[in-house]
């Protein structure tokens, strides 16, 4: 028996023995959104009602499963049931749920979201089987399977898992049957541009050279995306197998991870999971007694978003300024150190071992012609159902958002494909199957898998200058095009929304934004003017309210709206008052309290306190500054 | 040139110092791509990157102290003054922002008398911008410290705040 088939049956005994334990099993998702959302005061909480009950039971902290509108979630398996999930968990709750249950024999059903058994599990009263609630039912696990499910700082959990059978077949195969399989899938980099992931590596294994490298981009620099970081934290041996495989196909010897800083969590999670690679036999020399020598360096990154480009990554590696550089030459000919290089990003790399387990022809079940697969989207925004979704290619924007999200409370006005490289898509787009050519025909891209749902509320020229403020503060300014041109474009936008605007601005963007996209030496630039452009597009009489009329409808630019009381519904219960942090409020109590719009800062306190706490509940509104006649003559 | 050789001798009388330098450059072979770790190490250890730091790490990597300014001033993570003795990071990140992130970092700067970079004059706080923390289906975010406040509100911000001394 080899090795790792030792390994393997350790693995799988004690995996088993977590499934059919004699005592009771709670998960809890302490990923950094479970943990922000409460999850260590649950993980508290459980600890102490078991103590003081002298209960025994196990815990086991997973990572996140997806459905983070949920968290903290608290999964409960007693003997001989399947695992119930319990959503929206606090300390007191997670004690009833634990003292009911596990001293009374009553699973608390009323906190219950799902459960992990057979369809027709009969002791669930009605509740439904966790996979087949509306926001998951529709996705394909597949890079995501094990988050959630396993601890991921056990590697017995992954291995038993069938973790580690990719790269053991890969050993078998040999590098080129490993690109063969890759390319036969048709895998397309989750970075972004959706390049074919054979391709470069063909090139960097054909490139001379004795060293080679291999990087894995976990920079995730799209803010408002975490699907790199949830896969990390929740299963941090699907990407280093991943990066195994790659780096065995292309014949690296060293690795680095390059990762943002702001991800301590994952960062300690892969630390862990390195060493026990290494203990393991799957770094080092001769890994698994073939003759694949390899090692990982972790590098934090330093907050530049630029630096998730290439060229820059590896400039910030050899411990430069992160500038991009112009190509050819590519990294994959001449990268760190100027040496041969393949940087591929965190899903890429988590998707190989599922393919090298099971073969390509299985992969290209999922998706369709040319967009082969699944991939991970961070749904957020104004969106009912958040969270980590996981789809097969082509699946329309409308099941993403309406069927898996649940839509948003207010009416749909727009999706933002692709982070600030990409584009802002109105409701008509909404049919379009998401793949690399079809968003890219909408005028958006695909990007690395952030979706943010605005609603009606949502101010899309306030997030066009958002987005191109964002990416004009991230330029390097080593070309001017980029530094000086968005810098312009994002002064006519700030105009706009503060009720500046000019006729011609909106030509002017335009044109602005077309110099820009065409003279820009890297992508960062290349793309910088897409939301703009596109919005401008789709949503150009939202701009020309904005110019003409000085009116914002969506109540987001602060020069353009006012805090207002409706003194028909306010009950004068003072608790605006009391927040007003400028005296703006004033009033006695049980009269209609008046607001002095010459006082008021916008701070919003008041209009989160009537919403929240007070009596009347929506005495307190924003609105357009602008009036319409009939408002006028009242 | 006195100025230099006083300083060093001052920074040669502080032992404690020394040993912290000795410890963080122990792990580095001191290669030119040991700076932006090195740089993380002295801010981790001293929570912003002092002047003499970059003296010493210029001495270790052979290197200019110029170059050491013009990396680590491209990178927004370090702060060459004093943070305070909490850290308050505001969320602007793109779900953060159309969740009223920036409303939010307007009231903490209200509040505190502070600006995005800056910290209050009791050192008791210190605040920055930063783009995703990555809890956006929690959005908005405030992290304190190492703990991360989700569904963060106006209202709920300041007896947050209240809680770090
Ligand atoms: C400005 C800019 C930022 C980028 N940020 C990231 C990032 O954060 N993560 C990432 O994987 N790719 C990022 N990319 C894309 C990378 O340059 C590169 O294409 C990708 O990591 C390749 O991996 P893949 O082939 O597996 O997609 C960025 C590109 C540009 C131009
Ligand atoms: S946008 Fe704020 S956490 Fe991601």
């Amino acid at each position: 028996m080899s090795d790792f088939e030792k390994k393997r049956k350790q693995a799988q005994k004690r995996w088993d023995s977590l499934q059919a334990s004699k005592v009771p099993v709670i998960y809890i998702g302490t990923a950094s959104c479970g943990t922000a959302a409460g999850a260590m005061e649950v993980l508290q909480s459980v600890d102490e009602t078991l103590k003081k009950n002298r209960l025994k039971a196990k815990i086991v902290q997973v990572g996140c499963i997806g459905p983070c509108y949920l968290e903290p979630l608290m999964d409960v398996a007693v003997p001989g049931q399947p695992r119930i999930s319990y959503a929206n968990m606090n300390q007191h709750k997670a004690k009833r749920v634990i003292e009911s249950y596990l001293v009374k024999g009553d699973p608390f059903l009323q906190f219950a979201v799902g459960h992990f058994g057979d369809e027709g599990w009969q002791s669930g009263n009605g509740i439904p089987r966790f996979f087949d609630l509306p926001m998951l039912k529709p996705q394909v696990r597949m890079v995501l399977r094990n988050c959630g499910i396993i601890d991921p700082e056990e590697i017995d959990h992954y291995i038993a898992t069938q973790g580690y059978e990719g790269i053991m077949n890969a050993l078998k195969k040999g590098p080129e049957a490993v690109i063969a399989e890759i390319k036969d899938a048709g895998l397309r980099g989750r970075g972004g541009a959706g390049f074919p992931a054979y391709k470069k590596w063909e090139i960097c294994r054909a490139a001379p050279g004795e060293t080679k490298y291999m990087i894995c981009n976990a920079d995730e620099g799209d803010p408002g995306a975490f699907m790199n970081r949830s896969l990390i934290e929740g299963d941090p041996h699907a990407v280093l197998e991943g990066l195994l495989i790659a780096a065995y196909a292309i014949g690296a010897s060293h690795g680095y991870i390059y990762i943002r800083a702001e991800y301590p969590l994952a960062i300690a999670r892969l630390k862990k999971a390195i060493s026990q690679m290494r203990e393991y036999g799957f770094l080092g020399e001769n890994i698994q007694n073939s003759a694949f020598d390899f090692d990982i360096t972790i590098k934090e990154g330093a907050g530049a978003f630029v630096c998730g480009e290439e060229t820059a990554l590896i400039g910030s590696i050899e411990g430069k300024r992160g500038m991009p550089k112009s190509r050819p030459p590519f990294p994959a000919v001449s990268g760190l150190y100027g040496m041969p290089t393949i940087i591929n990003n965190v899903e890429t790399l988590g998707t190989l071992p599922n393919i090298l387990r099971n073969g390509a022809s299985w992969f290209k079940q999922y998706g369709t012609q040319g967009n082969h697969g699944t991939k991970t989207f961070s749904l957020v925004g104004k969106i009912r159902r958040s969270g980590l979704i996981e789809v097969p290619l082509g699946m329309t924007l409308r099941k993403i958002i309406f069927d898996i999200g649940g839509g948003s409370n207010k009416p749909f006005k727009a999706v933002q494909t692709g982070g600030p490289s990409g584009g802002c898509l109105s409701e008509e787009f909404l049919d379009t199957p998401i793949d690399y050519e079809s968003l890219a025909a909408a005028g958006s891209i695909m990007g690395s898998g952030g979706l943010i749902v605005m609603d009606e509320d949502t101010g899309v020229v306030d997030v066009a200058r958002y987005f191109l403020d964002f990416t004009q503060k991230e330029s390097c300014g080593k070309c001017s095009p980029c530094r000086v041109g968005s810098r312009h474009m994002v002064e006519i936008l700030e105009r706009i929304t503060k009720g500046e605007g000019q006729p011609d601005d909106l030509p002017k963007l335009e044109t602005l934004g077309e110099t820009v996209r065409r003279g820009s030496l890297c992508g960062l630039g290349q793309t910088a003017p897409n939301p703009v452009l596109t919005t401008l597009r789709y949503f150009r009489p939202e701009y020309l309210l904005h110019v003409k009329e000085k009116h914002c409808p969506a109540t987001v630019c602060n020069e353009l709206i006012e805090y207002r009381v409706i003194p028909d519904k306010c009950t004068g219960c003072q608790r605006c008052v009391n927040v007003c942090p400028t005296g703006a409020i004033t009033g006695p109590r049980a009269e209609p309290h008046n607001l002095d719009p010459s006082k008021c800062i916008k701070c919003r306190a008041c209009y989160e306190i009537c919403r929240f706490d007070a009596i009347a509940g929506d005495a307190i509104i924003i609105r357009s500054r602008r009036r319409t006649a009939d408002e006028q003559a009242e | 040139m006195t100025k230099k050789r006083t300083a060093r001798r001052r920074s040669g009388k502080d032992p404690a110092r020394d040993k912290h330098f000795a410890r963080i450059f122990s792990e580095f072979r001191g290669e030119e791509g040991d700076l932006i770790p090195i740089l993380q190490k002295t801010q981790e250890r001293f929570g912003f990157i002092p002047r003499e730091a970059v003296r010493r790490i210029a001495r270790f990597l052979k290197i200019s102290e110029n170059q050491i300014y013009g990396v680590a001033s491209f990178y927004s993570q370090f702060r060459f003054t004093a943070p305070g003795r909490n850290s308050i990071k505001v969320c602007l990140g793109t779900a953060c922002h159309v969740r009223g992130g920036q409303i939010l970092c307007d009231a903490v700067e209200r509040e505190l008398d502070l600006k995005p970079g800056g910290t209050t004059e009791d050192r008791r706080y210190d605040l920055e911008r930063v783009a995703c923390l990555g809890c956006c289906a929690l959005a908005p975010v405030v992290q304190v410290n190492a703990d991360i406040h989700s569904r963060m509100t106006v209202i709920r911000l300041k007896e947050t705040l209240d809680k770090y001394e």
